[in-house]
């Protein structure tokens, strides 16, 4: 406490002193992020059918699934009292955006997600149910809901109405993402948060992230199962990366030249926060390092034909890059606003715990966990067989 | 004594000093009929703050009498109100220099000198119990709310600790209760004010630099205090409707 | 109809185990929502009552002059008459409203300090309000030889 009351600079209200959200509130939006991203990537094949990007399909819903479960963890465990959280069901107050997260987490969760993967996996589940013994055929058996019927007739029906969560499913995607850009965008008493645009960057730095995300995994995975890697489709998500990236720059762009422009009263404030106390993690990390560096390198690709392991090993360092760039810029929105004082005439220290509740060790492991919970789920439900192109026929239209 | 105390306050109408008055009355606001309380009228108060920098004289009785009242932590972050001290100079008024030491709890030892051009003066912060709150607004579970009365509450039974209150908050004025793990923030002493009595930091205000008002009251002084002086609210443009009333507000606080 | 079924009967299932997980959200929340929330607004009626039970730590002046009317008719006319008594005293509840205030004796604030919480030197006090260097004003003594502070004006 004395310490931090020494760090602050100018003055701020004495109630601003310590951060009120800590590291676990970056990894929420980080890891929602990821979620949506990995969905519209996944919703890709399906909806628009971009046929290359479809070895990576049900990878990307895993994956998306796998980060969900994770994704209120974060906000549970920074709750000063969590056994209340279930009030936001009981009591949601409709002015609060953030009431509605209970409701749009378990509609994403739950209608979107467990349902498309359901659908799209009961065959394999139905089959790995007649093929196995014991336990793990009872589990099966639960999760194919006691049915086995995969008659050509039930699934070309799964398939139309997995076909149509996908297309609920991309709205909600951009809902979930779009509504946590609006809980920091909605703050007027925060002028580095509040703006419209804000939901926007959100949802397309959630794009870009996700996408990102699923173009090492495939990598990743290939590596691990020794399989071929399919180029076309990783030439394809990388190209989708770039496309991403560079409207996200533009728009961050286009809310920090309007910044500069309109100079209002919280400019001089902000501006000397970026060149201060966020200048590593907003220029050098998140501008630089994360953003003009992999855009820089996926540009290169287009631009010159390279080989094989190099495009590879560009898109492996580009992919890696971009996720240090968008979790830089979740810190930088969600520590970098409360740095400064409301009063625009000081500045405060956030002072990162190791072991404590909200500290580093707890973020780790909530980083973690999401690919713990993945690789459970691609041994309860691989996704591979129908990536290698034995299919089931597809409703056409 | 007491006695004599109690028929007193039952004269002027004042009243609820008694624990098993208050109670009674609740069994009418927990039946939903509130009119039918004996004592204090839920409905017929709409509670504001007149303050007046002119007046404040930075001996922070306020910000004491307030962690006494309400068992407030003596940490330099726990503050239901506050003093701060502007020193301003008048070719550069966007620019003030601003401290609070302690939050104003053991007054303001002397920093700036006379007679070097500048304007000082101190202004005492608190709650504005705005009537567009933009804390309630974001309470996602309805754990601080405005009461019919005027006055932005918290339910410490209820509140969860998401703190999104606090960075809804314009004016800085909520913090996290350590003890609690819940939010906290000035009550407009709701304790007192429903009993008759005035909000600690307006008890022991020597200057009656702060006075509790009520709005719904025509014979309350505070009306003939808003009309007759040039009256200003903190943050204007935040349109929260803020409800404590300075006059002698400075265009360089923020 | 069975031929309809046939090919959508896990369909069926999964939207009966979505429908009763939404009848058991639907009972939970009509269990478990506060009986007092909403009365008056978006809250629990009961959390006004919670915070009007905060116990009292001041008196209030009112309370003071109930039996020190003699002190009250003492500040009469002079500039320390609308000054609440705990402002110098300190927190009193406790002592007024005691069984017996008698045996709860307060304890007098310290001349030595009290005076000069108000009236030390300070550029940004008022201009019109009475402040002292102490080391330049009076004798050095308290200043209670001078001052009497429910009526502090020298006559």
């Amino acid at each position: 406490m004395e310490s931090l009351l020494h760090s602050v600079q100018g003055y701020i209200y004495p109630d601003e002193l310590q951060l009120q959200w800590s590291i676990l509130i970056v990894l929420y939006p980080f890891i929602t992020g990821l979620v949506a991203g990995a969905f519209i990537l996944a919703s890709l094949e399906r909806v628009f059918n971009v046929e290359a990007v479809k070895p990576t399909y049900r990878l990307a819903l895993l994956t998306a699934l796998a980060f969900m479960i994770v994704a209120p963890l974060p906000l549970q465990l920074h709750l000063g009292h969590p056994e209340r959280s279930f009030e936001m069901y009981l009591t949601p107050h409709t002015t609060s955006a953030m009431a509605m997260f209970g409701f749009v987490y378990l509609w994403y969760l739950m209608v979107v997600l467990v349902l498309e993967i359901w659908l799209d996996f009961r065959k394999d589940i139905v089959l790995m149910a007649r093929a196995s013994t014991g336990l793990k055929r009872m589990l099966y058996r639960a999760m194919a809901l006691g049915s086995d019927n995969i008659s050509e007739r039930s699934l070309r029906i799964d398939d139309k109405v997995g076909k149509f969560i996908t297309i609920v499913g991309i709205p909600s995607a951009i809902l979930l993402h779009g509504y946590v850009g609006f809980i920091f965008g909605s703050v007027k008493a925060n002028p580095w948060w509040s703006s419209a645009l804000m939901p926007v960057v959100f949802i397309f730095s959630a794009m870009v992230s996700g996408i990102a995300l699923v173009l090492l995994l495939y990598q990743f995975v290939s590596w691990y199962r020794r399989a071929a890697v399919d180029m076309p489709c990783l030439d394809t998500i990388a190209r989708y990366l770039l496309y991403a990236f560079i409207i996200d720059f533009s728009l961050e762009m286009l809310d920090l030249v309007h910044r500069i422009y309109e100079a209002d009263e919280s400019f001089k404030t902000l501006d000397f926060m970026v060149h201060t106390k966020l200048y590593f993690s907003q220029i050098i990390l998140q501008i630089i390092v994360g953003t003009l560096l992999p855009i820089g390198l996926l540009a290169l690709v287009q631009l010159v034909k390279l080989t094989e392991q190099a495009r590879r090993a560009i898109y492996g360092a580009a992919g890696l890059l971009t996720l240090v760039g968008i979790f830089a810029m979740r810190w930088n929105v969600v520590i970098g606003g409360q740095l400064f004082s409301k009063s625009l005439l000081g500045y405060t220290t956030y002072k990162m715990g190791l072991w404590t509740r909200e500290g580093l060790l707890p973020a780790i492991i909530l980083l973690i966990l999401p690919f713990v919970i993945l690789y459970m789920l691609v041994k309860l439900l691989p996704p591979w067989d129908k990536a290698r192109g034995a299919e089931v026929p597809r409703a056409q239209g | 004594m007491e006695a004599d105390r109690r028929e007193f306050l039952k004269q002027t109408g004042l009243l609820l000093v008694l624990t098993g008055a208050a109670a009674q009355a609740w069994d009418f606001v927990l039946a939903g009929e509130p009119e039918k309380a004996p004592t204090y009228k839920l409905l017929d108060h709409w509670w504001a703050m007149a303050m007046d920098i002119r007046k404040c004289i930075g001996c922070g009785n306020c910000v004491r009498a307030c962690k006494t009242e309400n068992g407030v932590l003596l940490e330099p972050d726990c503050f239901r109100t506050w003093v701060e001290r502007y020193h301003v100079h008048p070719d550069d008024p966007g620019h003030p220099e601003v401290d609070s030491p302690n939050g104003g709890y053991g007054g303001f030892p002397e920093k700036y000198k006379a007679g070097d051009g500048s304007k000082n003066f101190f202004v005492p912060k608190m709650c504005n119990h705005c009537a567009h709150s933009p804390c309630v607004q974001v309470c996602p579970v309805g754990a601080t709310f405005e009461s019919p009365d005027g006055v932005v509450l918290v339910d410490k039974t209820y509140c969860l600790g998401c703190r999104y209150c606090v960075q809804a908050c314009p004016y800085g004025c909520r913090y996290i209760d350590p003890r609690t793990e819940t939010v906290d923030k000035c009550s407009l002493c709701y304790h007192r004010i429903t009993k008759g009595l005035t909000t600690a930091c307006c008890e022991v205000c020597p200057m009656g630099a702060r006075k509790l008002g009520d709005l719904k009251d025509p014979k309350d002084p505070i009306h003939d205090f808003l009309k007759d002086h040039m009256i200003h609210v903190l943050k204007p443009e935040m349109a929260t409707g803020a409800k404590a009333y300075y006059n002698g507000l400075d265009g360089s606080v923020r | 109809m069975r031929e309809w079924l046939r090919d959508r009967e896990h369909m069926v299932r999964m939207g009966i185990l979505f429908a009763g997980a939404l009848a058991v959200f639907l009972v939970a929340r009509a269990v478990m929502v506060p009986k007092d929330f909403g009365t008056y607004g978006h809250f629990r009626t009961g959390a006004l009552a919670d915070n009007m039970a905060h116990p009292l730590v001041f008196a209030g002046r009112q309370a003071c002059g109930d039996c020190h009317d003699d002190i009250v008719a003492s500040r009469k006319g002079s500039k320390h008459e609308q000054i609440g008594c705990e402002a110098c005293h300190g927190a009193l509840e406790a002592h007024a409203s005691a069984d017996d205030p008698s045996a709860l004796k307060p304890k007098l604030p310290d001349v030595k300090t009290i005076c000069l919480v108000c009236h030390r030197e300070n550029v940004a006090k008022p201009a019109g309000f009475p402040q002292v260097d102490p080391k330049d004003h009076g004798d050095g003594g308290p200043c209670t030889s001078c001052h009497n502070p429910h009526h502090p004006e020298i006559s």
